[in-house]
């Protein structure tokens, strides 16, 4: 769970990296989606990184879900059911993190928005906006519609918690929590690569809601 | 001060249970949580009704057998075990809700009881060290550091109450472990099995079904000894350890022959 996670962080943060190129222009964006392609030439057949950088991703979301399900349901059984205490006063918890309350549905919500993504913007299968040759123009048209925007939003936020949560549970489980100072670090570096993630993926499709890019 | 209890009743681990109401009137507020069930209980034997099951021993804060989930919170609103929670901590015509610890490897015995002994499986499965018996060694004879002394002693005031086990969202009873591995980890008498000792308690945990830890921090909420979630990055830390280095076949760490020699005198001798 927690190196295929930070697998997958890793991949989120070059992926909000790569989607910032929007702002540089068409031909920058192209030229990028383009060198993800040729990268390695011609030390690898051409697509050849991008194939082995989509296995590891493929496997780490497989082994992540796996993970996910197992934890799950270890914990419905412990737990004994649904329905654990009758008394309702304390349902938030004592000092959890809203965060961590979102990881197994936000982890759907993910899921779901993933599938989408790819057939809009990887395979083009689906096309709101228009269909459109160039990513650039493509994800232009798709997110000049408002509903797709928003969709998109739930998405990435959903991931900022996932995210928050995520990194300070992934580096207490590979045993990097071990001091006061060390778990003030861990909350502050959580939060920090959170609020990158979301607002780095956010700005493109409100850049391009309102106007600012076309 | 009078109050209302909501009280978790079942007559047997197979029964079905269900909450059950008791008015409680003129109670000091300097009585304790389980003065309060004593006196309801009286009534209730007198009255020729069935008392309220539930475990205490110690009263002092030490034993941890008295843990009830007290408002949906292990031991209720202070932190610390519910013999040692005072009715100060409540108001004049509260209704307070009163449940036992809920975690499938801890089955309800009756009532508020239940049974903890999957904790002693975990313990046995690596919550020991050899010691060579004989004359005791000059307490000074092995220096440990002051800083590892200092938490190795924080983590082992944990008295094995099980609350964090009812806290844990995922059911989990990470802290506990994590609890002892750390208490033997950083002392030089825990060496020898530190590694075969992660690797069994882990795997005695989940095999009792309680759930895995993700972190979450409840528990540390409610612990009344306040161990530290730093306990948990320990536990891993061994645990990665011992993993990458042989995982489950880690030999149990043999003493050297010398020492075991003068163990063998020992045991005859014993
Ligand atoms: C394919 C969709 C995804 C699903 C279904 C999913 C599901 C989950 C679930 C249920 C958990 C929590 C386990 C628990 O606390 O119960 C989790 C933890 C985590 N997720 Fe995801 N997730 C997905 C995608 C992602 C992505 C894209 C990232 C990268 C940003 C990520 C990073 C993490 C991390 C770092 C953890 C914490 C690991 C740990 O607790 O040690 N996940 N995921
Ligand atoms: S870690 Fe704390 S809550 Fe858990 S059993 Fe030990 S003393 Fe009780
Ligand atoms: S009765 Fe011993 S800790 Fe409460």
């Amino acid at each position: 769970m927690a190196v295929t996670g930070l697998i997958l962080i890793g991949y989120l943060l070059a992926h909000m990296y790569g989607n910032l190129k929007i702002f540089a222009g068409p031909e920058a964006f192209n030229a990028y989606a383009h060198h993800l392609r040729v990268l390695g030439e011609p030390l690898l057949p051409r697509t050849g990184a991008l194939w082995i950088l989509r296995a590891v991703l493929i496997v780490s979301v497989l082994a992540h879900m796996y993970a996910a399900f197992n934890l799950w349901s270890r914990a419905h059984n412990a737990r004994g059911g649904t329905r654990r205490y009758y008394s309702n006063k304390t349902r938030t918890g004592v000092q959890r993190t809203y965060a961590s309350y979102t990881l197994r549905w936000g982890g759907l919500v993910i899921l779901l928005f993933v599938i989408y993504h790819l057939l809009h913007l990887t395979w083009n299968i689906i096309h709101p906006g228009g269909a459109a040759a160039e990513p650039y123009e493509r994800v232009v048209n798709g997110f000049q519609i408002w509903s797709v925007v928003l969709a998109y939003t739930i998405a990435v936020i959903a991931v900022g918690f996932h995210v928050r949560h995520g990194v300070w549970s992934a580096l207490t489980t590979l045993g990097a929590n071990t001091s006061t100072l060390a778990r003030q670090r861990l909350n502050i570096g959580a939060y920090a690569v959170a609020g990158v993630l979301t607002v780095g993926f956010l700005l493109p499709p409100f850049a391009i809601l309102f106007g600012f890019v076309d | 001060m009078d109050i209302t209890l909501r009280v978790w009743r079942q007559a047997n681990s197979r029964a079905k249970g269900k909450m059950a109401v008791y008015k409680v009137n003129d109670i000091s507020e300097h009585m304790s949580f389980l003065e309060v069930l004593d006196v309801l209980n009286e009534r209730l034997t007198l009255q020729g009704e069935d008392p309220i099951a539930f475990d205490s021993d110690c009263r002092e804060g030490i034993c941890g057998m008295c843990g009830v989930v007290i408002n949906g919170v292990a031991h209720g609103p202070q932190q610390t075990t519910t013999c040692q929670l005072h009715m100060r901590s409540f108001s004049d015509g509260d209704v307070i809700d009163v449940e036992p610890w809920r975690a499938d490897p801890f089955p309800v015995i009756k009532d508020l009881v239940v049974d903890r002994s999957a904790f002693d499986r975990i313990i046995q499965a690596g919550g020991y060290i050899s010691a060579p018996t004989g004359t005791a060694p000059d307490a000074h004879a092995t220096p440990v550091p002051k800083r590892d002394a200092d938490r190795a002693f924080d983590a082992a005031t944990c008295i094995s109450c099980g609350a964090c086990v009812a806290a844990c969202p995922n059911g989990s009873a990470m802290l506990f472990t994590a609890a002892k591995i750390t208490h033997l980890g950083l002392l030089p008498q825990g060496q020898p099995e530190r590694y075969s000792r992660v690797v069994g308690m882990v795997a005695q945990h989940d095999v009792e079904g309680f759930g895995g830890c993700t972190n979450i921090g409840e528990c540390t909420a409610v612990c009344p000894k306040e161990i530290p979630f730093e306990t948990i990055s320990r536990l891993n830390r061994d645990l990665i350890s011992a993993l990458t280095h042989g995982g489950s076949h880690w030999p149990k760490a043999a003493p050297r022959r010398d020492e075991l020699e003068e163990e063998e005198d020992d045991i005859i001798g014993f």
